[in-house]
């Protein structure tokens, strides 16, 4: 049990991101509403964004900004520890992750528009009996 | 064997294809296609014969056009059998379409240049199956013809063709996509090549109980050959126009099945191997059965074209059987019978189109007294009927006593009853057709008047003569088809 | 020109752009300039293929930074074949599709080109990119396009199938990129190439074993392998007909070329089968795949919805001949996905000219179409032949070494699902035969003058000529396939 909770506690950021994948999961999985399901699916992005981010974290260390690199007076004397900077690349490639999801967003919100337009409402299950009134598919 | 490099049996297959768009559009002038199906027909036959001297001088023509994997290309390979099989089928392709003309133009028919065209296909698949050099090949011109002949079955477009239409391609396609195909696969999966050869491609890599399921999926794959119980598409594509059922379901079609099998007997496993396994006789039962069992089933039939569909379908197990017997002349019997049926049955499937035409019967209770108003017709008819009995003087005599020999020389004298006991019963449900026709009386005929010869169309009748006198020069003249087939099988 | 790579993905991508400027300005030229855009690709796509079979694989990097920090394309003669298919089905299918979109969508011609050039750059980025991340923003823009090309389609319910179709394709592309995360975890690089050479130390590691299942199903997803097909029958047969024709033969095959790409280049195949050890399992899923596939085709009574569960059917053939663990089986798959993005393409040609005469595909619609449209049948004929696996079409080729890999490795069933399929298609196509050829039926006994000639209302002559062409394709290609074998993919596998 100890060694649980230690595993729990030194890799909470794990577990973090994992609860909040199921609560998005869940949310488009068992929602009847478009929208609730739209905010379980950016709940769901988010967390693996999350995990991106944690894992390029490190403790005491700083954004990798090299201090004095370019023409300060001890540039040689400096050396860079990479061990004191967190490192950069998962962050950079969560600003791209952020667009896309950014994107996909947009398009299903207004998607969700144009049925709501169409049908005046979000509920799935309404939805499924107004499909049924429009007759044969085309 | 020597073998030689040609482009010929390439242009033989293409040239029934490339006539099809000249076909097509010609559709609105009917002579003008017409003539063009015989100048492609005769192209074609032409090109067939001038590889026979070569044939006959033992050597071998091959052509390898693409290679798919190593020991399975798209390759023709023209030897005694493939001779024999095309000559066979390019020289009743013109004949049929002489008769298809009078037949289809008789009855007014709709869709003629369709009709046409697919049936220049179907000639095109069948040449291609004969020339095949390895299975893959015979394979893809198999499919290729079983799909061209369904436009040609299914012609009426009407309710009756359409379930026609169905169990003719579940039966053909379905089996050989579901047996022949992985079967095929197989044998290449063991062996590495397609190729046929007399010794066959197997080298020890079966053991008996795979080689008789091997066999089996062949045999019943090639369900166009009608080894029962997948021989109910035969009977139903007599729904078809009579050139069709003459041609294709006499000749063309039900030949490439059984010659497959013959192929398959001959050039994949190998006479020696089946011997040893003793696996003939397994085949020679299941064939057996075939012959006995349609033959009675015929003796039922009223209609003309179904009983000689019936007919047809036990002739091919006699093909099968003589093949399975393993022994030189049991082989010869077979495969020579590919060709004296094909003219017997041939002459008999256009006899019941020319009293169709002329007079609209198909069922054989309405035909007594016909053979007065049409003796030409039932004389052909009658002919046929024994080259199919196989009596002199006729062909089938040939083939049937070979068959018989066939039995001594490999000891299988319970199976030669078979054969004498279904020869029997040929006579019995061919021969009261003609004696019911030229001495029974019709129910409109009156003995005062004098019948009128009332033959169908020239275009209808001599065809049927042709065929019929052939069938009866065979007799006389089989020793070519024999060199054939000796060189073909080296025995 | 060493540059040929990079103009294979920025010419449609420019081109994109330019079509979307001239959807405000000028709508008319939004039509030329993509056609230019994607001839050069196309055009830059078979130089490139050339090269790669002359002297080997292309490295190009990207504003000439080095990998790994660099992207870099990698083409080898795998995605070269690939961004050749992409570039020319994409052509020609919009010479085929103007018609269609003057008809469909006339009132957004100009943004329905824009997102049609963004959707191919996304294909051919997918397929060109050595770069685990980038390919999946570049998976996320052809996602993203398509998206918005359901919803252009079917007023009624293109949407909400398109919202579907967000959903699960959001939950595809998160778990791949929580696999490409917990690679990158381990290995500390993105680059394909960098990360197999790290890898092949790290087989135990229980996190490779997580990212590589999380990207599997990722891509599985995506490629809608069943049972996570439910959004693919929906999504392509509401979508503009124009762009179902390019969507259905190029989506699916593509995810099938990165699940091929992860297998071979990323993972190892030593690490897939002789250390996981999952190939009979995923085999088995393909098989299940197939014959659910096909029998759910049955039960449709659209052609286009039947169209779809064959393709299920199909990315079952891939899946599964690249699962098979033995060369045969991956051969059968990579030549799959050449033959079937061909077929594919032909059977949706010949639905798109049906649809642009018909306007409804059920198939109550069909009757007499041989009459009507007797050339467009032509080609939908061949096209069914293909997928059924006649002889000498492509699809018998492909499947003949599918098969033949099944053999060896032992995989019976998987055979059998390939026979079963192969059964259930040809009832499938001939059911619609029927239809098209009986109905309706003739009086009488259908004489030369009884039966009333059709007229024949054929669809415009640019789509005939495309759908001319890619039917001889399909054969051309399957008698060549011996070539394409030795020449493509077996020196890709050595």
């Amino acid at each position: 049990m100890t060694d649980l909770l230690t595993l729990i506690v030194a890799k909470y950021n794990y577990w973090l991101y994992v609860i909040l994948m199921m609560i998005g999961l869940y949310a488009m999985i068992a929602k009847n509403n478009l929208i609730k399901k739209l905010v379980g699916m950016n709940i769901f992005q988010t967390a693996i964004i999350l995990f991106y981010v944690s894992i390029g974290y490190k403790r005491d260390a700083t954004i990798p900004i090299i201090q004095n690199a370019h023409g300060g007076n001890d540039t040689h004397a400096a050396v860079i520890h990479a061990v004191d900077y967190i490192n950069p690349l998962p962050h950079v490639l969560m600003l791209t992750a952020i667009v896309v999801s950014v994107a996909t967003f947009g398009v299903a919100m207004a998607l969700a528009v144009r049925v709501y337009q169409r049908y005046q409402t979000l509920e799935e299950d309404e939805l499924r009996m107004r499909l049924v009134d429009i007759g044969p598919e085309k | 064997m020597e073998t030689i490099i040609s482009i010929k049996p390439l242009l033989a297959v293409l040239v029934s294809l490339f006539v099809i768009p000249v076909l097509v559009s010609s559709s609105g002038k009917p002579n003008v296609r017409e003539s063009w199906i015989f100048v492609a027909g005769a192209i074609k036959l032409v090109l067939v014969l001038s590889m026979l001297p070569v044939i006959l001088g033992g050597k071998q023509i091959v052509l390898t056009l693409f290679e798919i994997a190593p020991g399975a290309a798209i390759a023709f390979r023209v030897d005694g059998l493939g001779m024999l099989f095309a000559i066979v089928a390019a020289s009743l392709y013109i004949v049929t379409s002489i008769y298809s003309i009078g037949y289809m133009r008789g009855l007014n028919e709709h869709g003629q240049t369709r009709f046409v065209s697919f049936f220049a296909l179907a000639i095109s698949a069948t040449i291609g199956a004969a020339f095949s050099a390895n299975l893959l090949t015979l394979y893809l011109f198999y499919e290729i013809l079983s799909l061209a002949t369904y436009p040609l079955v299914t012609h009426h477009q009407d309710a009756t063709s359409r379930i026609s239409g169905r169990r003719y391609l579940t039966f053909i396609l379905g089996t050989s996509i579901a047996l022949v195909l992985p079967a095929m696969i197989y044998c290449y999966h063991v062996t590495g090549t397609l190729e046929f050869s007399t010794a066959g491609i197997f080298t020890g890599q079966l053991s008996k109980p795979a080689a008789l399921v091997l066999l089996l999926m062949f045999v019943f794959g090639f369900a166009k050959a009608g080894i029962m119980p997948f021989h109910t598409w035969l009977p139903a594509a007599m729904v078809a126009p009579t050139p069709v059922s003459a041609l294709l379901h006499a000749v063309a079609v039900v030949k490439v099945g059984v010659f497959s099998i013959v192929r398959v007997i001959t050039g994949i496993f190998g006479v020696d191997l089946l011997a040893d396994f003793n696996l003939g006789v397994v085949v020679m039962s299941i064939a057996s059965v075939t012959i006995l069992v349609s033959s009675c089933i015929a003796l039922s039939q009223d209609e003309l074209k179904r009983r000689l569909a019936y007919s047809t379908i036990s002739q091919l197990s006699y093909i099968i059987f003589g093949v399975a017997l393993l022994s030189p002349q049991g082989l010869t019997g077979g495969v020579i019978h590919i060709a004296m049926h094909a003219f017997g049955k041939i002459t008999l499937f256009f006899c019941a189109g020319a009293i169709f035409v002329a007079t609209g019967k198909k069922y054989i209770s309405q035909m007594q007294g016909l053979g007065k108003k049409m003796p030409f017709t039932f004389a052909a008819f009658f002919v046929g009927a024994l080259g199919v009995i196989g009596l002199p003087p006729t062909g089938g005599f040939y083939s049937k006593w070979n068959l018989i020999l066939g039995t001594l020389e490999a000891q299988q004298t319970i199976f030669m009853l078979v054969l004498l006991v279904s020869s029997f019963l040929n006579a019995f449900y061919f021969l009261p057709i003609v004696f019911k026709a030229f001495f029974g009386k019709s129910e409109e005929e009156d003995n005062k008047t004098p019948v009128k010869i009332q033959e169908a169309n020239l275009c209808l009748v001599i065809p049927l003569i042709i065929t019929a006198i052939i069938s009866v020069v065979l007799f006389f003249y089989p020793t070519m088809f024999v060199n054939l087939i000796k060189i073909g099988l080296s025995i | 020109m060493d540059n040929y790579p990079a103009l294979i993905v920025i010419t449609p991508l420019l081109a994109a752009l330019l079509a979307g400027i001239a959807a405000w300005t000028e709508e008319r030229l939004s039509y030329p300039i993509a056609l230019i855009g994607l001839a050069v690709s196309m055009f830059a796509a078979f130089k490139v293929l050339m090269q790669v079979i002359t002297s080997g694989t292309i490295n190009y990097r990207m504003a000439g930074w080095a990998p790994p920090m660099g992207i870099e394309y990698t083409i080898d003669l795998l995605n070269a074949m690939v961004l050749l298919i992409v570039a020319s089905i994409a052509f020609f299918n919009l010479i085929a599709s103007y018609k269609s979109v003057e008809q469909e969508t006339s009132d957004r011609a100009g943004s329905f080109y824009a997102i049609y050039l963004l959707f191919v750059t996304g294909l051919l980025g997918v397929t060109a990119t050595g770069d685990l991340f980038n390919l999946y923003v570049l998976i996320e823009i052809t996602s993203l396009t398509s998206y918005t090309m359901v919803a252009l389609g079917d007023r009624d319910r293109g949407p909400l199938a398109s919202l579907n179709y967000i959903f699960i394709g959001v939950i595809g592309a998160s778990f791949y990129l929580l696999g490409v995360g917990y690679l990158y975890l381990k290995t500390g690089s993105l680059n394909m190439v960098d990360v197999a050479n790290i890898l092949s130390g790290l087989h135990g590691s229980s996190t490779i074993l997580v990212a590589f299942i999380l990207c599997m199903l990722g891509i599985w997803i995506k490629m809608a392998l069943f049972p996570m097909h439910v959004w693919l029958p929906n999504a392509y047969s509401y979508s503009p007909v124009a762009f179902a024709r390019i969507v259905a033969p190029l989506m699916t095959k593509v995810m099938v070329y990165v699940m091929i790409r992860l297998m071979i280049t990323v993972f190892g195949l030593d690490y897939i089968f002789e250390t996981l050890n999952l190939s009979e399992a995923v085999v088995w899923l393909a098989t299940f795949a197939i014959i659910a596939g096909a029998v759910m085709a049955l039960a449709q009574k659209n052609l286009k919805k039947m169209l779809a569960y064959i393709i299920v059917c199909e990315i079952g053939y891939m899946v599964g001949g690249a699962w098979m663990g033995n060369q045969l089986g991956m051969t059968g798959a990579i030549l799959h996905i050449l033959n079937d993005a061909l077929m594919t393409f032909a059977l949706f040609l010949a639905v798109g000219s049906m649809v642009y005469k018909l306007k409804r595909v059920d198939f109550i619609d069909l009757k007499g179409l041989f009459g009507k449209m007797p050339w467009t049948m032509a080609g939908f004929v061949l096209a069914a032949f293909s997928i059924i696996g006649v002889p000498p079409t492509c699809g018998f080729f492909s499947k003949w070494y599918l098969i033949l890999g099944a053999f060896e490795a032992g995989a019976y069933h998987f055979a059998a699902a390939l026979v079963i399929s192969s059964l259930i298609c040809a009832v499938l196509f001939f059911k619609v035969f029927e239809i098209c050829f009986f109905e309706p039926m003739p009086e009488g006994h259908g004489h030369e003058d009884s039966s009333s000639h059709v007229a024949i209302e054929e669809a415009p002559l640019s789509m005939l000529i495309v759908s001319g062409l890619v039917s001889i394709s399909l054969v051309v290609a399957g008698l060549y396939s011996g070539t394409i074998v030795n020449t493509i993919i077996l020196p890709f596998l050595q």
